[in-house]
């Protein structure tokens, strides 16, 4: 490549043509340049055009998973080098000129110009956590159609869009976060309902990943020690990178990278050892109880004992094998047995109650617009840019690689057999406890599976039974160890899936670690108000009592989940959904009121678009799931249901005994709802007064963008 | 190529935190050392309990 090749080709096509004329004279291909590059987009446009329409129109048989990828890739690059660059270039009015706060206020800590690629790292690794695996799998019960198509028109429109304002707000003011800007340009409202709704954001969420990984866990010693190893070998990397060689932690992690797969092998002969395996066979509820005690030991222990050490093995894994699945894929191009659309588009699906619309569009949060993203790209990110125009790439361009992920957990859902898919997936309450019962409800939607395939799927996963293991994780396990299996060597199946599950958990125990720890210092920065020494993050009493309220906060939810004959999930996910499309409906309001205020109200729809279709999603789940009749959607329905049902003395005995609970939780989640619903509805009111105060000439609060200041940067040697 | 392997090798030091130490040095060189109440830099322990520390105060890691 000839030298200085890197100034004069910035988009991403004139880098293809600066790979494919690597010794051409430079000034010819300027000549062609412009003629070229509108053949490559144009390529692009109709490969992509007819990736989506076969995907879109095949019906009947099944279709390769490579028109997913190719459908998605073709949408991301055109989404990327056009919207994206005319979001930043005419909408937000980058200027590369500027300052940005991490050379305005380098500290050498957390204000420092770094490189965009590790920028980008950082980003991704925080932004990218179980959630886009989790919901499409569950999503694939209504086809692969409409959850992909969500995947890829949300992350384009909405979710990516979400990202990259909210980054640029936050980089105008010093790096600010979601509540600071919402207060500061919507009002004291705005900013408190932000901090509320992520606290409760955040309570469910942790309830509803630990339930996820307690139904990974259930009566299976493999996953159960494999999983229980991680937290020793966490440990022991973090005593080595603070204590035996300091700081070192690119060498404490390819230690820790080894044990962990190690704990995979090992977890395989625990699992046929006869003493150690009783050991490990575990109920739900005594996981339930293990993750709790677990969760408020991390919160409690310091950082550098269990989190720190863990994030980096996790982040390690994620990307490891969210690159090895995109290779096996692409190797093995499985094909996707799963329809299109399933009946179950009429709200009668097994995995959760609730029509197509609006409840993939709840389900699916991550991986098409993620509210929780906001809260990053006003976090540590906007602190780290050394300039401005790198905003696109970390920002838009995070969110797509996000949204990829989305895609290809979709892919691994649906390239299982359907049957199989949801007799892993459907709970026993639905479908029965019985094997044979199972089968004979899923052999009469239509969908072929047999007691004998599944109890031979079993045995080649090394579990012992694989029905109703709701949640998602083992099926998307199975999926990634059926991939796996067919690109890199079939007879390890059982060391891939219990890989699989080892790499889901490890992040999700993650999430659940510096989630309870986040929402302990939030607890403590507002009891800070009312007793001083409350708020002091080092103060022991204040650390227990707050640490044991979060997680006694999540553990109740993650209880309930696990008593629930219906699996839970059913119950926790479209809360969690609702409750994330709130936060990212927060966000789109803060960004809405700031462009009205900024004198770009023509330009405006970029976030009201997607802030629309969020408040109608949002609020059409939430009054379905307060109101429907149906005791499978709504919550007053099911409480009913299960009240008369008890005072007639219909249910068995072990059923009548957590009846009562259940009713108080079905009540408790309905408020709740309501409560999100009026939370978002108060951030809007308010967001749409600011603007039309300000339409209309009256005086509301004053930008609070920092003022200009030339970039001293000599950006390229943090920059590439 | 070789020059490509080292960029590679700096990013994924400095993505991981690898050489937050030295960077630290580097910027205590550079902005603290003309300062007048001149501390000493920390060592690298020290620095490095306090970087940890400091990462994980707020939001880090999301769904």
């Amino acid at each position: 490549m000839g030298f200085g090749w890197r100034t004069r080709f910035n988009a991403p096509e004139s880098f293809i043509l600066a790979l494919v004329y690597t010794d051409a004279n430079y000034y010819k291909i300027i000549h062609m340049h412009k003629n070229i590059k509108l053949i490559i987009w144009l390529a692009v446009a109709i490969l992509g055009t007819f990736a989506l329409s076969t995907i879109a129109l095949s019906r009947g048989e099944s279709i390769n998973a490579l028109w997913l990828i190719t459908a998605a890739i073709c949408i991301y690059a055109i989404a990327y080098r056009f919207y994206a660059a005319w979001i930043a270039a005419t909408v937000l009015t980058i200027d590369e000129s500027r300052a940005t706060p991490a050379e305005r206020l380098d500290n050498g800590r957390d204000f420092m110009p770094t490189n965009k690629w590790v920028v980008f790292g950082h980003h991704f690794a925080a932004i990218a956590g179980p959630g886009p695996l989790v919901g499409p799998t569950l999503a694939a019960q209504f086809g692969y159609l409409p959850g992909t198509l969500w995947i890829l028109i949300g992350a384009v429109l909405g979710g990516a869009v979400q990202d990259m304002v909210t980054l640029f707000f936050s980089i105008r003011r010093d790096g600010r976060s979601l509540g600071q800007m919402a207060r500061d340009e919507i009002g004291v409202i705005g900013g408190t309902a932000a901090l509320i709704g992520t606290f409760l954001i955040m309570i469910i969420l942790i309830a509803v990943l630990g339930l996820v990984v307690v139904n990974a866990m259930k009566h299976s010693p493999w996953a159960t020690s494999t999983v229980a190893a991680t937290i020793p070998i966490a440990m022991f990397i973090g005593l080595y990178m603070r204590n035996i060689r300091p700081g070192r932690i690119l060498e404490a992690s390819a230690i820790g990278v080894a044990l962990l797969l190690f704990s995979v092998l090992a977890g395989g002969w625990v699992d046929h050892n006869a003493t150690l395996r009783v050991l490990f066979d575990r109920e739900g509820l005594s996981l339930a109880y293990a993750i709790i005690v677990y969760g408020f030991s991390a919160a409690v222990l310091p950082v550098w004992l269990l989190l720190a050490p863990r994030d980096y093995l996790s982040t390690y894994m994620k990307l490891g094998t969210v690159v090895l699945l995109a290779i096996a894929i692409v190797i093995l191009r499985p094909d996707i047995h799963m329809p299109a659309l399933t009946q179950f588009i009429d709200g009668t699906g097994p995995i959760f109650g609730g029509k197509l619309f609006p409840f993939v569009f709840i389900t699916i949060a991550c991986g098409a617009i993620s509210g929780f993203h906001a809260l990053i790209a006003s976090g540590t990110t906007p602190k780290l840019l050394a300039n401005e125009r790198d905003i696109r790439m970390i920002g838009y361009g995070a969110m797509l690689l996000e949204s990829f992920v989305a895609i290809m957990a979709m892919i691994a859902a649906t390239v299982l057999e359907p049957g199989v898919f949801f007799a892993i997936n459907s709970p026993a309450g639905v479908v029965g406890k019985e094997a044979i019962d199972a089968v004979a409800k899923i052999n009469s939607w239509g969908f072929a599976v047999t007691v004998e395939q599944m109890n031979q799927l079993a045995k080649d996963m090394g579990e012992s039974s694989l029905f109703a293991r709701t949640g998602g994780a083992p099926s998307l396990a199975v999926g990634m160890a059926s991939i796996f299996g067919k690109a890199f060597g079939k007879n390890l199946l059982a060391l891939w899936y219990h890989f699989a599950i080892m790499f889901e958990a490890i992040f999700i125990l993650t999430t659940l670690d510096a989630g309870t720890r986040v929402g302990r210092f939030m607890l403590q920065d507002m009891l800070g108000n009312f007793n001083k020494k409350l708020g002091e993050t080092s103060y022991m009493p204040s650390v227990i009592l707050t640490s044991a309220l979060v997680v006694a906060g999540w553990g109740y939810f993650l209880y309930i989940g696990v008593i629930d004959p219906n699996g839970g999930v059913n119950i926790l996910w479209p809360l969690f959904g609702i409750a994330n499309q709130m936060l990212a409906a927060i966000a789109l309001c803060v960004a809405t009121g700031i462009l009205v205020k900024s004198g770009k109200l023509k330009y405006a729809w970029v976030t009201a678009l997607p802030l629309t279709w969020l408040v109608m999603i949002t609020t059409t789940a939430a009054y379905q799931k307060i109101f429907s009749d149906d005791i499978r959607v709504g919550f007053f329905a099911a409480a009913n249901d299960l009240s008369t049902k008890l005072a007639a003395g219909a249910l068995p005995a072990d059923k009548a005994a957590v009846a009562p609970q259940l009713i108080f939780n079905q009540h408790l989640d309905a408020y709740l709802t309501v409560f999100f619903v009026a939370v978002l509805w108060i951030v809007i009111i308010d967001m749409l007064a600011v603007c039309m105060r300000h339409c209309a000439g009256k005086p509301v609060l004053p930008l609070s963008e920092v003022p200009h200041r030339p970039t001293q940067l000599d950006d390229l040697w943090v920059r590439d | 190529m070789l020059k490509r392997v080292s960029v590679l090798w700096q990013n994924i030091r400095q993505l991981s935190g690898d050489d937050a130490y030295e960077r630290y040095l580097k910027h205590y060189a550079e902005h603290q050392a003309a300062q007048e109440n001149l501390e000493p830099p920390l060592s690298r322990e020290a620095y490095f309990k306090q970087w940890q520390d400091s990462k994980w105060r707020g939001m880090r890691r999301c769904c």
